[in-house]
């Protein structure tokens, strides 16, 4: 019996010395394993008489569940010592930089064409493209431009030596979006235009948006009300729009569009020359030569067409104060866009 | 057009102020560029008289003058200027004057004589740019008035920028009329007489293009002095209108062309021969201009002649043989009209734009010849004298303008505009407009005024009424729209998000233009033939590109140049191809990767500090095409393009449509450009990025089983060709296939390359064996020895 205490108190002596879990492990198989100490006491048993052998085997099982107990209660101090040692080796600086991040972006001009995409198609409106390398015909012809007509000048125009050109405005894309799709249509048109003007607020090559709804009864209170709801839209915020009656061959009536400033509400700045008021695009009615042109009847259906300079809109909105940055592809001032 | 206050004064009463004018003027079409003080901001001049003047005693050039100057002393002023002298009339600016240009003018001493002001020159008053003496004034200008009073300038210029369907309003008659309409004040102006004849010289004028010059009125001025100084307040008026003063005849034709919006053309009467012709030039004439310049006409261009030959360019320039002089006594006056079809362009081709050709090719009033004629006439004369012939009018009446009425519906009115109107302020806007006007059932048939070229159908009557009432009486309405859902092709990827997917590889987008240098271009792809603009802004600027890469090459070398490390740019965009003698417009996505594969960063492998190169964009490449389709559906087939590194390019196929390139720049060209590391570039056409829907396909739940093998194969065979076959043979239990390894050097043959595969296999049915795999395994092998003569590599 002696012997038993004995043994017990050895093993938890053991146990209580093991400082890692490798080390408790093997105590645990010396006493308790297959021929563990105390797995040997058991088998002891059969050598005593019958009648010490349940209370013998009674306290050497109430031993092994004492020293099981020990090491079951070790095994958990050192697994959390363990953890607490990795915790504590496992320190990072969390400050450091992530690895691997490399976001590019989206040009500026991209980012506010996508937003008027977006806007106009939450209008009902589709996106059509058109060719910038364009003919006479739907440049100017179908848009009510009389050969030589002065308005021509007044373009710019980038020819090709067979006559072709650059397209000088986006809205030969309406001559082509009603020949191929009639009426009622709502579309815009935004691309690439090219003038050969190029100094501190021209750029030979630029950005427009055309739109152009045709349909039965639209009027120039509907163009009104969609160019206003745009503008506040893009800007997100109130502002004025007024209309001035101005030319366009094809439009009648036409206008041209100036919004309150977005810098100084109206109250008059450098941007807006102390007027308070931005040009910002030109519309109008469309013309019915132009609805002849295209091949739709223009006592029944009537439209309004309207055009903006995107890269205009897209200064205004991101704070850009130089158009030619646009085109310089520097990747200091692209970089400044990489939002969403 | 620049339009003086007060000479707009002279035709219409203006209820309102230069500047409110400027603003109502705009709200209805005519656009306010600009608005100045007429003078030049000078203070304390007054109208003065020379008494006397006298030789300074110590100084040559300097004389002594007793000025009159109104109430009080004559003053004592020293005048270095040699027209002065007694009886002259001028201008005194007294001592505390300013000047345009910031002089103050103080008591002085010149050469020991005391000086109490100072004579002034027109230049010193900012009146012309460059004078002779001190200004000379009339002699019944008033001694003592202010002299801004008395030059009347306190006036206002109004610079307006006038569309260019508004001919008629490039005049102050025509400010007028739009006054008149946005006012409902009469119009008025300054009394005119009919020309009263004194002698009977005429010259016959042949139509001889009747159609291009319908209308000619003429008149012979005899015994004029153009010697005599065009009055102050002509000058005066033409200098607000920014038009110098020439002499006293061409004064008076500007003078009453800017007023009346007719120009006119005057001859010397002595030197025209015989009758006038007005005709279309005969192949290879030619006329010397007023400029002095010979310019060689075809057969498009309506010249005024004479017997001897072409005088003039029709509404254009006239001729130097017939030009008036200071000598001219005796003076031809044409008054055409030339519609604007015969004058539209011409100028242009001499690179000219005169004041005359700007509003023949916009419309001049049809109507105006007499008219202007009068008053050309009556002001000469009350200037220089002489004595006027008949006023002979030369009309071909079947080819006069004229203009149909326009019917104007109530509906369309309203309708178009979306606001209703009453009637009654349809019709009184119609009439201020100078419209006549008869009721029709349906609305109005209305009579436009010949001055009106911009008015011919019903939508232009529209627009008269909505700017004269004004844009803003009309009310915003949100359009009825069509309720239908349309087509959205699900195959059609939305742009944004293909952008996007480079933007987070790290891509920036950039924009550049169209146009490129055709010899760089020209270098990059030698076979491919590029559209060159006619009139381009810069030689270096002339092809159409053909590929987007040399707008991304130039823009990399820029950023470069700034130091950039790391390069990724992409563009989205048109190449123009010229192929089969036709322009191909391609919707292209192009890209470009150049220097450190990651921003310089800790904690990463040497590998990712080195340069990117080709399989890192591919890398890229790779994740756009699987965020659109299966892998299986892009390869990539090794070929040449002659900008790229032989050994390093691909044609991107999808399917079996060449689709786009991808490779690394040729070092020829690295070296050209001065690239530090080889730029790796891209271009796919956007057409190709059609999205393939997914589709669902059974996942098995048996186990996989995996088996890697390498195989040792010549370098030159192409993985591709290798995966191919490996697919095929490894029958439909392959489910993925993975190359984990690539080796060459030590332990493998010179030539050769070890190819590590990862084998993964799995039956929908039942699990499988070692032996099913095994002898998939061993089909494999077997093949790829007999294919391409690979061995195992143990």
């Amino acid at each position: 019996m002696q012997a038993l205490t004995a043994l017990v108190e050895q093993a938890l002596a053991e146990v209580g010395g093991c400082t890692d879990l490798g080390a408790l492990d093997e105590a645990r198989v010396r006493w308790l394993g297959k021929k563990g100490a105390l797995t040997e006491q058991l088998k002891s048993l059969g050598g005593l008489p019958a009648a010490e052998r349940p209370a013998a085997g009674a306290r050497i099982n109430e031993a092994k569940v004492r020293l099981q107990a020990a090491i079951e209660a070790r095994r958990e101090r050192l697994g959390r010592e363990e953890i607490e040692r990795s915790l504590a080796a496992g320190r990072i600086d969390v400050t450091l930089p992530g690895r691997g991040e490399t976001r590019g972006g989206l040009h500026p001009v991209t980012k506010a064409r996508l937003r008027i995409e977006a806007l106009f198609r939450r209008a009902g409106f589709d996106v059509a493209t058109g060719p910038e390398v364009e003919d006479d015909f739907h440049n100017f012809e179908a848009l009510n431009f009389p050969p030589n007509h002065p308005a021509r000048a007044m373009h710019d125009t980038f020819y090709f030596p067979d006559g072709k050109l650059l397209r000088t405005h986006t809205s030969p894309v309406q001559i082509r979006a009603m020949l191929e799709r009639g009426a009622p249509i709502a579309v815009i048109a935004p691309g690439r235009v090219y003038r050969c003007d190029s100094d501190m607020t021209h750029s030979p090559m630029f950005h427009q948006v055309e739109g152009l709804k045709v349909g039965e009864g639209v009027s120039f209170a509907n163009l009104k009300a969609i160019l206003h709801g745009f503008l506040q839209a893009f800007f997100e915020r109130d502002l004025a729009m007024r209309l001035r009656p101005s030319f366009f061959p094809f439009t009648e009536p036409s206008a041209e569009v100036d919004m309150s400033c977005v810098f100084c509400d109206g109250k008059g700045c450098r941007t807006c020359k102390q007027t308070g008021w931005l040009e910002i695009a030109g519309c109008g009615m469309v013309h019915p030569n132009v609805l002849k042109a295209s091949g739709i009847d223009a006592e029944r259906f009537s439209g309004y067409a309207f055009g903006a300079g995107i890269d205009r809109l897209a200064m205004l909105r991101y704070g850009v104060s130089d158009l030619r940055l646009f085109f310089e592809n520097d990747l200091r001032f692209l970089e400044q866009f990489r939002t969403l | 057009m620049k339009v003086s206050y007060a000479w707009l004064g002279d035709w219409i009463e203006v209820p309102w102020d230069a500047a409110a004018l400027g603003q109502r003027l705009t709200m209805a079409g005519i656009e306010l560029e600009s608005i100045e003080s007429a003078a030049p901001q000078f203070s304390d001049l007054r109208v003065a008289e020379i008494l006397s003047a006298e030789k300074h005693p110590d100084a040559q050039k300097l004389q002594i003058c007793r000025v009159a100057a109104g109430a009080g002393e004559p003053l004592q002023i020293v005048c270095g200027a040699p027209n002065a002298r007694a009886g002259l009339k001028c201008a005194l600016a007294l001592i505390g004057a300013r000047l345009p240009g910031g002089v103050t003018i103080k008591a002085a001493k010149l050469r020991g004589v005391e000086s109490a002001g100072m004579l002034c020159s027109a230049r010193e008053l900012g009146l012309t740019e460059g004078s002779e003496g001190i200004l000379e004034l009339p002699a019944d200008a008033p001694v003592g008035v202010p002299l801004a009073t008395y030059l009347q300038l306190d006036d206002v210029v109004l610079d307006f920028n006038v569309t260019p369907n508004r001919g008629d309003a490039l005049s102050i008659l025509g400010i007028a009329r739009e006054v008149a309409a946005l006012s409902g004040k009469p119009v008025t102006g300054p009394a005119l007489r009919p020309v009263s004849p004194a002698h009977a010289d005429i010259l016959t004028v042949h139509l001889e293009a009747s159609a291009a010059c319908p209308r000619f009125a003429g008149c012979v001025l005899r015994g004029i002095d153009n010697h005599t100084p065009t009055p102050i307040w002509i000058t005066e008026r033409l200098r607000r209108a920014g038009v110098r003063s020439i002499s006293l005849v061409v004064d008076v034709t500007n003078y009453v062309m800017l007023e009346l919006g007719q120009p006119m053309h005057a001859y010397d009467r002595a030197r025209l021969a015989g009758a006038i012709r007005v005709r279309f030039a005969q192949n290879g004439e030619s006329v010397r201009l007023l400029d002095g310049r010979a310019v060689q006409v075809g057969s498009d261009v309506l010249l005024i002649c004479d017997d001897v030959g072409p005088v003039g360019l029709a509404g254009i320039m006239g001729g130097e043989r017939t030009a008036v002089s200071r000598e001219t006594r005796d003076i031809f006056l044409e008054v055409a009209y030339f519609s604007p079809d015969a004058v539209i362009g011409r100028a242009l081709r001499w690179g000219l734009t005169t004041d005359a050709s700007q509003r023949f090719e916009r419309g001049v009033d049809p109507r105006g010849q007499e008219r202007a004629l009068a008053r050309a006439v009556q002001l000469i004369q009350s200037v220089a004298g002489g004595e006027a012939g008949p006023v002979t009018l030369t009309v071909s009446e079947p080819h006069e303008p004229r203009r149909t009425p326009v019917a104007l519906r109530r509906t369309r009115l309203s309708g178009l505009l979306g606001v209703q109107f009453d009637d009654a302020l349809v019709e009184s806007t119609l009439k201020r407009l100078g419209m006549g006007i008869e009721p029709l059932p349906e609305g109005w048939r209305v009579t436009v005024p010949s001055y009106r070229f911009d008015v011919a159908i019903e939508a232009d009557l529209i627009e008269e009424v909505a700017r004269i009432v004004g844009y803003e009486a009309i009310g915003e309405r949100d359009a009825l729209g069509p309720e239908r859902v349309r087509a959205q092709p699900e195959a059609e990827v939305a742009e944004p998000a293909v952008l996007e997917v480079l933007a987070m590889r790290g891509y920036q987008e950039a924009v550049s233009y169209a146009f490129v240098d055709p010899q760089l271009q020209q270098q990059l792809f030698p076979d491919a033939p590029a559209l060159s603009l006619a009139n381009p802004i810069a030689s270096d600027l002339s092809a159409m590109r053909v590929s987007l890469w040399p707008g991304l090459l130039k823009a990399a070398v820029e950023n470069q140049r700034r130091q950039r490390e790391r390069i990724r740019l992409f563009e989205h965009g048109a190449r123009f191809e010229c192929r089969d003698g036709a322009t191909h417009e391609i919707d292209t996505l192009a890209g470009l990767a150049c220097g450190l594969r990651w921003p310089e960063q800790w904690g990463v492998s040497t590998a990712m500090r080195e340069p990117a190169d080709f399989f890192d964009v591919k890398g890229d490449l790779q994740v756009l095409f699987a965020a659109l389709s299966p892998a299986g559906s892009w390869r990539y087939e090794p070929q040449t393009h002659p900008c790229l590194h032989p050994g390093r390019s691909a044609r991107l196929m999808r399917g079996d449509q060449p689709v786009g390139w991808l490779g690394a720049l040729h070092p020829s060209f690295v070296r050209a450009f001065e690239f530090v590391h080889a730029p790796i570039l891209f271009e796919l056409d956007w057409a190709a990025l059609a999205l393939d829907r997914p589709r669902y396909r059974e996942i098995s739940r048996q186990p996989q089983v995996r088996r890697d093998i390498a195989f040792v194969v010549d370098e030159a065979v192409p993985l591709s060709r290798l995966l191919e076959r490996v697919t095929l043979v490894a029958s439909s239990l392959l489910r993925d296939l993975r190359v984990f390894d690539i080796y060459q050097g030590r332990g493998i043959e010179p030539g050769r390359k070890s190819i590590a595969l990862g084998l993964i296999f799995q039956e929908f049915s039942r699990t499988l064996t070692d032996d099913d795999v095994a002898r998939l395994v061993a089909a494999v092998v077997a093949d790829l020895r007999g294919s391409f003569n690979a061995s195992i590599r143990e």
